[in-house]
């Protein structure tokens, strides 16, 4: 199975379950990684540049009709929906809020869902609502490869929990084990 | 229930069935964007499938503008994006203040808070008896909203912080009167705003300006389409004459760059080359 990108939802405590994903992946990682974090509407790019100085890997805010390029970990910028059009590149919308988020990860995951069909991860971190939820379920029903954050081990049990209801998830790990998993998936495909 | 999928055909179709019965042209819009909403509107309204619901929206008009009102996201904000304001009022007011007259065009105002804001900040500066803002948007009913002035009193909290951060210089309770649930725009902010219905994807230029908003319009389309609505900006300013987009929006990768200079890159203000 060759996955083409991975996209990851995460709300409170996310800033740390990040920075541990974000430095532990490696310099040759490929698989694009595409993250939405709910943060408050006119949080700065401050965060975007610090987890870049952690990371190996390029990390930006997604813009605009970019294309999605291999070892790139892309954010969400704050108060936009990021979707993922099916010619692999973004899209950014003002949309009504989704589960009280923008971005919001159902948004994100249903769109990268409907672009890479069964090539696609979707990994679901901590967080305190239910947003990713439905979002997973769609990538699974696409053929998706879907993982959770253990929640004993997250900050915040509640959006693990919420996923873990509604699917039947491939992994339930924690953050060190989906680095691991990751790194494993990555260098198969080579 | 399972996630039953829908085909780029049946959503390329019913785009063409609609532009053909209501000349509204959605083929160009940003596809991701328009499969959410077609999504969307399909599971509450409880047709089978797309070809189920086209065959509705093409005889029954209500249903047409539901699916309108859904393909037109008119979700905006008094002074979005403070510092964007601050920089219109710093870096913009000063140009505007050398004309004689001033005309303003607002492309895609939806229900208006932006123009309202624009009316409020040239108060301020003394230039608004000798502006007229043109505010328009394809959106009729968002239109008629923007005319009435009338706003939720839910939002007034959060737009006195945004005027102020954006350097207003009065009270912002002075703009407006308070009616149980609402708000009401002073008539004096109204006077000078012509609303109008115009459609950027079909409709021609219908007037020379001196500055151009439009802002979180064009994220909704595709790269021709957002190629073409920029050339209709380009006609429509003068020499000189100042484009701002919305904060995630620009003009880097767009034909008519180089047409342009930066006022503020990170505001996304741009001024048209003599
Ligand atoms: C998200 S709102 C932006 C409102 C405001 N400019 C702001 O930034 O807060 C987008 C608006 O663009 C309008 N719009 C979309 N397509 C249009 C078109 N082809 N012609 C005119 N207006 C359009 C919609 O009806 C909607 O009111």
């Amino acid at each position: 199975m060759q996955y083409k990108a991975i996209v990851v939802g995460v709300s409170s405590g996310g800033m740390n379950a990040l920075k541990i994903i974000c430095s532990a992946l490696p310099v040759d990682f490929n698989i694009p990684i595409i993250i939405v974090q709910h943060l408050s509407a006119h949080s700065d790019s401050f965060w975007i540049k610090l987890l870049n100085e952690k990371s190996h890997l390029f990390v930006k805010e997604a813009d605009e009709k970019e294309k999605i390029k291999k070892g790139t970990i892309y954010i969400a910028p704050p108060n936009y929906h990021l979707l993922i059009e099916k010619d692999k590149t973004f899209s950014l919308t003002i949309d009504e809020r989704v589960n009280f988020a923008r971005p919001s990860i159902d948004v994100l995951f249903e769109s990268a869902a409907e672009a890479y069909r069964n090539k696609l991860i979707g990994i679901v971190l901590t967080g305190s609502n239910s947003d990713g939820t439905k979002g997973i379920k769609r990538i699974k029903d696409c053929g998706g490869l879907a993982i959770i954050q253990d929640p004993t081990t997250a900050d915040s049990e509640y959006m693990p929990k919420s996923a873990i209801a509604a699917i039947v998830p491939d992994y339930i790990i924690s953050l060190e084990e989906i680095v691991e998993l990751l790194i494993k998936i990555d260098q198969e495909k080579r | 229930m399972r996630y039953k999928d829908i085909s780029d055909i049946e959503i390329s179709s019913l785009l063409e069935a609609i532009y053909d019965t209501y000349g509204y042209d959605f083929r160009e819009y940003s596809q991701a964007h328009i499969r959410r909403r077609i999504t969307n509107r399909l599971s509450v309204s409880g047709f089978e499938n797309v070809a189920q619901m086209q065959s509705h929206v093409l005889n029954d008009e209500t249903f047409a503008s539901e699916l309108l009102q859904d393909l037109s996201i008119t979700v905006t904000e008094m002074f979005r994006d403070p510092t964007f304001y601050r920089s219109l009022r710093d870096n913009v007011m000063p140009v505007l203040k050398t004309y004689p007259f001033i005309k303003i065009w607002h492309a895609g105002c939806a229900s208006g808070e932006e123009a309202y804001s624009m009316a409020i900040l040239l108060q301020e500066e003394g230039l608004y008896d000798r502006t007229t803002i043109y505010a328009t948007d394809f959106n009729q009913l968002a239109l008629n909203r923007a005319k009435d002035g009338i706003f939720s009193n839910k939002m007034i909290k959060e737009y006195t912080s945004n005027y102020q951060l954006a350097g207003g210089k009065e009270s912002f309770s002075r703009y407006y009167t308070s009616n149980y649930d609402n708000v009401i725009m002073n008539q004096s902010l109204k006077k000078n705003i012509v609303w109008a219905n115009h459609n950027l994807v079909t409709d021609s230029v219908f007037a020379e300006v001196n500055l151009i908003l439009c802002r979180n319009v064009l994220i909704y389309f595709e790269k021709n389409l957002q190629n073409k609505v920029q050339t209709l900006f380009y006609n429509s300013l003068i020499n000189g004459g100042v484009l701002c987009l919305g904060s995630k929006e620009s003009l880097r990768f767009s034909d008519l760059y180089d047409q342009y200079s930066e006022i503020d890159t990170k505001q996304r203000i741009y001024k048209k080359k003599y």
